[in-house]
Formats: structure tokens, sequence, C-alpha cells
């Protein structure tokens, strides 16, 4: 059966090619050439299905990196897009299908089944994959040799949000007694909820309530929760549930003292857009950039040029370091022999990034173990950090503003 | 938990209920009387959200006025439909008539996807989050609105049923079709007829749908599994039955959420569902047919 | 037996039989790995679809929920495979009575209520969708989380265990297929095939002549859905994980009947054709927009739901019928 040309090169390559042709002439010497030309990265999100929104979010990061790249002198890359239309068996079908056609490094997949499915074509096939969202801990104890994750575990962000939430308490001087908990019912979920009851947290968790992810209607579930009478409320969610949690809350008259969020949604451009004032006060436990590095600035002009309305958040930042990731590692390589890249990715060692943390290096199990959350709170129509003390770039406001006076 | 909990929780469940019903209500009639398992009755709803959106994004029109309007086009769009493509699917098998809706759902779903891309979109009225306060019961005003706009498209299709020439030869359809072809009715137009109208139910109930809930392409398979287990319950053909089984299921899931956990309340209307099923298939005030 | 079980087919359709059997035999010898899993899943749906199709096509009854079948004898060999290590073959061994045992309740309520056409299709969902949330919220499964069986490196074919090449799979599926393809026709030419057929045309006049209607039909339910649990425990060994949300979702029982449905329910041929036509049309769309460098999210389910709609107004028999006479195999071919 013959090779079919790889599919899909992002139009983006073109100029980047024509770009980096005109950058290596003026540059030459600063520019290593990596044996073989740009490098094949497939990069296979969920863009169809109920998860499209965050598969194109992602995507975001993906455009605005190539320039990037060149102006740090890493070798280039060819952009392969896989969709995995939010479903784990065609997940598994078009990472074969980007092999097939060519792939030699995978990035992906943010969902987790999804990005297990992934795991397991790179895996059986040798070819690398970084996973730039995903944060089930079965998929690095499986004893991969060509995966590596750069994000956290759902144990490592229980353990992290954990401390920043008591960062923040420190930060307010007040630690609240009661809590009221309210968590979809998904993998990530109930993994997060059965995390944060082991870590014996300082107040009382008087109210779980878990539901559907797909709820288009929480009228029931905040009725119950404002009836818990709780001080604070807890909440591991998504984009959807927060908008209508949210709405609920206002049309209900209740503002707890705080809305701790652990996980996406509360801080989603999207968010931020449809609430508008009323989007303002909730704290967001999740892995962030460091608005204090170097490289964050940068990538924060280059996506503000590119995306003027938006604010950059998560998706963005990782699926930016996973590219980053995936060039450096090349260009250290020298080859896309995989087995060496596999080799070059483990032994990654990048301190000029972007997430908060020490940087960018990879344990046995291919984790990288130094990444820390940052609590971000929601202050007109844009995100700033409140915690840990060395990335912050704000203060904390506490309690939050009660819904009912705010126009 | 206090009574002031559970009236609200109550209050909440009934008229969610009634838009619920509204939405049924379209389903009701086309499967009462054309017999046809439209498994696109959730898209067909979303096709309606999405124009109200548009309309209010480029006109700022309120929902409720542009009512009347978008169940017009409904109409429109439901009639075209029977009448061009699922009239020769009548005759067909089960599997047939569903085949073709599951294919025209996942056109429907896809092609919006395509237009208006994957992120959830919103009507923001001025009454978006204003609530009224009735001594312990807080009640979301949009879905009030929306529950007394479900009421009158009811009393009004209500009324078309029992009172007007058409309304009485689309029930001598349903409940003979052999004895209507017999005296001389155009069974193929009142069909087109039928399903128009239940498309511009379909198209009130999306219309007041978008005032309390947002607007995704993914959402109509969640539905059209929903207006079924209203339908079945509350009884085909039967409007009152579709509002009342509406409320009913609205209700149970209020309820059940409130008591257990509020992820696993379908199972509740399932087993509503089953039970129906099982006990009185023609539903709380359904017909028994032969 | 076979000479059995080949009586009234033409040579013709003998041969092609042959043909279609060698070049799926030979086929992961020349494709490559992607296409390879295109095809595992062609058979999964083939084979799936020739389960429904005993309920469907023979017996007359509409199912739309038989993906609760698969999710149960997925689940079941996965759980005993996990906690117990018990090989999956015996896994299915223990999947059978629990598929057979639901579809016997669902069939016992549905035909002893009188739930018939339309009715029973809901009432399949119905149930479909209990088992999903039901599931999601049991947490001997991990619930939500998902089930997730320990993977190996691919460095030999486990047989036993199912665990290995995706070549291993391809003909496992293939034989089970071939195994499902000729336990229909044997159904079919038997006693129970002829009851199911006048159950099928008219089954007052059949209770009438003295057949047991209710037994059969329990028959014909169970038959179909201890067949279904197999590809169940297929699922689980080869995607290596569960989630309710996926395994028991109504989109799963919808793509298991599409192959059917298209091919021509009833036929023998059907399913199979179905689910190769279907595969083959959903990569080829995708294939044709990759390679125009269209890049559009959604754009290839709409193609395919335009093809699909074509199929269903052109062709009401499904593809195989009106195939079957243009190749002139027909005769006795049911």
């Amino acid at each position: 059966m013959h090779r079919k040309p790889f599919a899909n090169p992002r139009r983006i390559t073109r100029r980047t090619f024509t770009a980096g042709v005109a950058a290596a002439a003026v540059a030459a010497p600063a520019i290593v050439r990596a044996a073989g030309g740009p490098l094949k990265v497939g990069v296979i999100l969920p863009r169809s299905g109920f998860e499209a929104g965050i598969g194109q979010d992602c995507q975001r990061g993906v455009d605005i990196t190539p320039p990037i790249l060149k102006s740090l002198g890493l070798p280039e890359l060819t952009i392969m897009n896989g969709d995995t239309e939010s479903n784990v068996n065609t997940a598994r079908e078009h990472a074969e299908k980007l092999v097939s056609d060519g792939a030699q490094l995978l990035i992906g997949a943010f969902d987790s089944g999804q990005t297990t499915a992934v795991a397991q074509v790179a895996e059986q096939k040798g070819i690398p994959l970084v996973i730039n969202v995903g944060s089930d801990p079965q998929i690095t104890e499986q004893g991969y040799k060509f995966v590596v994750r750069n994000f956290p575990t759902v144990p490592m962000l229980l353990h992290d949000e954990f401390a920043e939430q008591m960062e923040v308490f420190s930060i307010a001087g007040v630690t609240p007694k009661t809590a009221v908990f309210l968590h979809v019912n998904d993998l990530f979920g109930t993994g997060m909820a059965k995390g944060i009851h082991g870590m014996k947290p300082p107040y009382t968790i008087v109210e779980e309530i878990s539901y559907d992810p797909g709820a288009r209607d929480l009228s029931v579930e905040v009725t119950k929760a404002k009836a818990a009478n709780a001080e604070i409320m807890l909440v591991v969610g998504r984009l959807n549930d927060a908008m209508l949690l949210t709405r609920e809350m206002v049309k209900q008259r209740w503002t707890p003292n705080a809305i701790l969020s652990w996980g996406p949604g509360w801080y989603e451009n999207q968010y931020t857009k449809t609430l508008g004032k009323l989007s303002d006060g909730p704290i967001s436990l999740v892995p962030w950039y460091d608005p204090n590095k170097k490289l964050t600035k940068t990538l924060q002009d280059a996506f503000a040029k590119k995306f003027p309305d938006l604010n950059m958040n998560t998706n963005h930042v990782y699926t930016f370091e996973a590219l980053l990731i995936a060039a450096d590692a090349y260009k250290r390589a020298g080859s896309s022999d995989p087995k060496a890249l596999a080799a070059a990715l483990h032994a990654t060692h990048i301190t000029d990034n972007v997430s908060i943390g020490p940087g960018i290096m990879f344990d046995a199990k291919g984790q990288n173990i130094g990444l820390k959350c940052g609590a971000v709170q929601n202050r007109g129509g844009k995100q700033v950090t409140v915690a840990p003390k060395e990335a912050a770039n704000a203060k904390l406001e506490w309690p939050m503003k009660s819904y009912q006076n705010r126009t | 938990m206090s009574l002031a909990v559970y009236l609200n929780v109550v209050v909440a469940g009934v008229l969610t209920g009634l838009v619920y019903g509204l939405m049924a209500l379209g389903l009701s009639v086309i499967f009462g009387v054309v017999r046809i398992v439209n498994f696109a009755h959730g898209e067909m709803m979303s096709i309606a959200m999405y124009i109200a959106v548009v309309l209010f994004a480029a006109f700022h029109l309120d929902p409720l006025v542009m009512l009347v309007p978008i169940a017009a086009v409904m109409f429109v769009f439901g009639y075209v439909l029977q009448a061009g493509l699922i009239n020769p699917f009548i005759t067909r098998p089960e599997h047939s008539q569903f085949l073709l809706v599951v294919a025209l759902a996942l056109i429907i779903v896809n092609t919006l996807l395509i237009i208006f891309g994957p992120d959830a979109q919103t009507i923001q009225t001025s009454y978006a989050y204003d609530s009224f306060q009735l001594g312990p019961v807080i009640v979301d005003a949009s879905k009030a609105y929306a529950a007394a706009a479900a009421i009158v498209v009811t009393v009004a299709l209500f009324a078309f049923f029992r009172f007007t020439l058409f309304g009485k030869a689309i029930r001598a359809c349903a409940d003979n079709y052999t004895g209507a072809l017999v005296i001389g009715l155009d069974v193929k137009r009142l069909y087109a007829l039928t399903f128009g109208i239940g498309a511009a139910c379909v198209g009130a109930a999306g219309t007041m749908m978008s005032l309390i809930t947002d607007v995704t392409p993914m959402l109509g398979p969640a539905y059209t599994l929903l207006a079924f287990v209203i339908v079945i319950t509350g009884g085909l053909g039967s409007m009152a039955g579709a509002l009342i089984g509406g409320v009913l299921i609205g209700l149970t899931e209020a309820i059940a959420g409130l008591l257990f956990t509020p992820s696993a309340k379908t199972m509740f209307s399932f087993a509503i569902l089953v039970l129906v099923l099982l006990l009185r298939p023609q539903g709380i005030l359904g017909k028994r047919t032969a | 037996m076979i000479a059995r079980l080949a009586e009234g087919a033409t040579r013709r359709s003998l041969w092609l039989l042959g043909a279609v059997v060698a070049v799926l035999v030979i086929a992961p010898f020349v494709v490559n790995d992607y296409l390879l899993t295109v095809m595992i899943v062609a058979l999964y749906l083939a084979y799936t679809g020739q389960a429904w199709n005993i309920m469907m096509g023979f017996a007359g009854q509409l199912s739309l929920g038989n993906a609760i079948y698969a999710g149960l004898g997925a689940y079941v060999a996965a759980v005993l495979f996990t906690r117990y290590g018990v090989a999956p073959w015996l896994g299915f061994l223990a999947a059978i009575p629990v598929a057979a045992g639901c579809a016997a309740i669902i069939g016992f309520l549905a035909f002893r209520f009188g739930v018939a056409g339309v009715y029973f299709a809901i009432l399949t969902i119905a149930f479909a969708e209990f088992a999903r949330v039901g599931f999601d919220h049991l947490d001997f499964v991990h619930a939500s989380a998902g089930l997730f069986l320990p993977v190996a490196q691919y460095t030999h074919d486990d047989l036993w265990r199912l665990r290995g090449n995706p070549t291993m799979f391809y003909y496992v599926m293939l034989a089970a297929t071939a195994v499902a393809f000729v336990l229909s026709r044997a159904l079919l030419k038997s006693r129970i095939g002829y009851f199911w057929l006048a159950i099928r045309e008219d089954e007052q006049a059949a209770r009438a002549t003295g057949i047991n209607t209710f037994r059969y039909k329990m028959y014909a339910l169970m038959i179909s859905a201890a067949v279904t649990s197999f590809a169940g425990v297929f699922y689980a060994f080869f995607y290596n994980n569960l989630f309710p949300e996926q395994v028991f979702n109504i989109t799963q029982s919808i793509e298991m009947i599409l192959g059917p449905i298209i091919g021509g329910v009833g036929t023998l041929f059907g399913p199979v054709l179905g689910a190769f036509v279907l595969t083959g049309m959903a990569e080829s769309v995708t294939s044709i927009m990759a390679a125009l460098g269209f890049d559009l999210p959604g754009a290839k389910q709409v193609f395919y739901g335009i093809c699909l709609l074509l199929v269903v107004v052109a062709l009401p028999e499904g593809i195989w019928p009106p195939l079957a006479r243009r190749l002139g195999i027909d005769k006795g071919k049911r």
C-alpha cells in the first residue's frame, strides 16, 4: 500500500517556511539545522463533538506558536491536524491515521479517555506523544516509554490546589468553616471530589452535590446549595455549568463569600464575555502561566495581537508548551528517529518557559512533577494571579461582591 | 430541608416542566397523527433556537415577541420537509423512517456546528437575571414568562384542533386513516399540515427555551429523548397530556435532584417511562387505540 | 452440515462468498495500520449488525438499545479480568447469561404487556439509558471515572488473554463475524427461523397456527443479546478503557443498526455489506476532505448524513437486495 502524502498541512506552513528561510538566511549560525527538515507534528484534539469548544481553544495556542519558536532559535514544525470528534474510538483511529500519514510526534488530546487511546497508539507504534492537557493519573502509570506529559495529574492538581487554597485563606486572613461542594459527575469531577475529601480540608463540607455534565438546568442544584448555608462554594465543573450556576445564583439571590473552582470553566473567555460584570470574583485554582516570566510576556503579546478580544488561559499556554517541548527535543535529538526523540524528550530541561513552576523536566514515568498551580481571580473581564506569591500580580478580593448590587 | 427549599424546587420543576411540555407538544401532534417517530425533534428545536439567537443579535427582538414569526418559519420548514421528503416514508417500515430522521438529525446538528461553531450562545434579555419573590419562593422571571407562553400556545392549539375544520380533519386522519380517505380528505396535505403545525410548536418551544438555556449545536439529541419520554408518559395525541407529562417529568427530575444525587435524575424519568409503557402504554391522558 | 447450510444457494453466490472471505483474510498483509483499524471497526459493526438483524430482520423486533448488551458484556468481562484475572473467553461465557438475562427481562416486560413496534423501540432506549446513568454511578466499576484494563506492550500476541497486535484482533473479529454469519444462516434454515419469519410477517396469524409467539420472540431477543455481548468483550479488550457514557450511549446503539438498515434488514449479507459500505463511506469522506485541504469540523458528518439520506431514499430495501438481483445470485439467498 503506497504511503499517502501527509494529510492536511497547516496553512501556516508555507508562511512559516518562507519566514523560516528568511530568518535562517539572516541568523544562519544561530540555528541548528536538524537533519531532515521540519518535524511533522500531529496535533490531535476534540475539534468537533461536544468538546469542540475546548479543542478549538487549544488550537489558538497552536496558531501563535511558530513565530515564537523561530525567535527562540528552535527548529520548525509542520503541524498536521487530527480530530478526535470527542470520541474515544475516533481518537484512536485518527491517531493511527496521523502516524500513517507521516507524523513523527503526536500532541494531544485534552480528554482523558481520548488521550488514553492516543497514548496506546503512540506506545504501540513507538511514536512519541507529548500530552498538552489531560490529568488522568493512569496514563503515566502504564510504563509507557514514548509518552511524556507536561500537565499535572489529578493527584498533583489536588495537592497543589489545596496548597494554593490555604495560601488564599492566609492572604484573606479568613479560614472558612463551612463549604458546599458542587461537582460534575465525570472522570475529572469524581476524581477531584474523592481527593478533596481525602485531604482533610480545614472547613466542613456540609453538602456535596454532584450533577450531570450535560445538564442544561441547574436550578435545583443551586437551591440545594443555597439551602446549605455554607460560607464558601467549592466547585469542579466546566464552562457550561459555570455559566449556568452563576446565572442561577444571581436569580436565586445567593452569593457565597467565595467561589473556589478546582477545574476549568470559570476563567474561560466565554464565561467572562457572556456574564460581563457578573463574571468577577470567582477564584480558580488551576495550572496557569506565570505572569512574571519572560516568555510569558512574549506569548501574551503574540496572543493579544492575534486574538485581541480574548484572555490567554491554560489551554493556550499548555498547548504552546507542548510544541515548545517538541521543537526543543527535536533540536537536541538532531534527528526525527522516534527513539532519539523519545530519549531527547525524557532529557528535557527547559527553564525559560511559561507555566508556573521551576520549568519543564520529566521524571522516569514521563511526568513533569514540578508543575505548580496558581490561584487566579476574575477581575474586570480578565484574570489576575493572586497566589502563589512568586507568581502573583494582584491583590486578592475577599469576600466576593454580592451578585445583587453589580450593575 | 426546610419547606421553603421544597417549594422553590417544586415551583421551578413545574415551570420548567411546562416548557418541556410545549416542546413535547409538537412531537405529540406529529407522532399522534402522522405516526412518524421523529428522532430529529430536538434538532428541529435547536434550529428554532438558533433563529432566535440570530434575530436577537441582529435586531434585539425579545424572544417573546419573536414567538409567532419563528413558529411561522418553522411551520413552513415542517410542511416542506413532510411533503417533500418524509411523505413516502409513512408506509415504509419503522427502521427506514428511523434512518431517515437520524440522517436528518445528523445533518442538522453538524450544519449548525459549521455555521455557528461549538461555543454556547445566549440571549441576554434585559430581564435575563430577574426573579420575583413571593414569600419564601423565588421565581425565575424568564421561566415564568416561558411557562406562561407555553400555556397560551397549548390553549391556542387546543382551540385549533377542537373548533376549526382543519383541526377536525386532522383528528379524523389520526383516528381513522382509511375512513378519512373514504370521506375524501386530502390526507397527504393534511399530514404535511400536521407536520408543519408540529414544527411550529417546536419553533415556539425553542424560542421560549432560548430564554432559559444556552444554545449549542449538540443539544438536540437530549431534548429528543426527553420529548419522547414526556409524550409517552402524557399520552399520544393529547395536548393536555403533553403538558401534564412535561410537568410530571419536570417535577420528578427536580425532586429527585433534591432528594438524591442530581446527576442521576434522568434515571427517574426513564423509570417512569418504563412504568408507563408497561402499565398504561397509552399514557396518562391518551386514548387506547386498537 | 455445511451442505445443508449451502443448500439453496446458487453456485455464483458461493463463489462470491469465497472471494470475499479470501480478500478479508489476506487484507492485514497488504493494508497499513490505519486501514487495519478501520477494517476492525467495520467488522465490529458488521458483527453487531448481524446480531441485531436476528432480532429485527428475522423476528421483527425493532431494538434501539442494543448497546446495553454490548456494554454488559464489556463490563462483565473487564471486571472479571481486572479483579480476578479471568481470561476474556471465560468472561464471555459469564457475560452470556447476563446479557441474555437482561434481554429476557426486557422481552418479558414488553411482550407480556403488549409493548410493540415503536413503543418497544423506546422501551429499549429507556433501558439502555437507565444502564448508562446507572453504571455512571456504580463505584464497583469506577462509575464515570472509567474502567481501565492494564495495557501491555504489544510484543507478542496472547490470544487467550486478548492482548496483542491489532492484526490478532482483526482475525478474532473476522472469525466472530464469520461465526455470526453461519449462525444466522443456520437459524434461518431451522424451524426457529421459519417461525420467526411467520411472526415477522403476521404475528396474529402465526399465533393462530399454534406458534408460541411469546417464546420465539424471547429466543430472538436472547440469542441476539448473547451474540452482541461478545462484541462488548472485544470492545473492552481492544480499547482497554470503558466509560459508561461511551459504551451505553444511544449513539453506539444507532451505529450498530445503521449497517443492517443500509445493507438490507432481514438479509444475510445485508449487515456485513452495510457495515463495510458505511465505514468505507465515512473514511472516504474524511480522506477526500483532507486531500482537498478542507478543515471544517462537522463537515464530514454532514456529508455522511447526506449519503445516508440518499441511500435510504433511493434504496428502500437496502443495498443488498438490488445488488443481489443485479449479480444474479438472489435465487434462494435470503
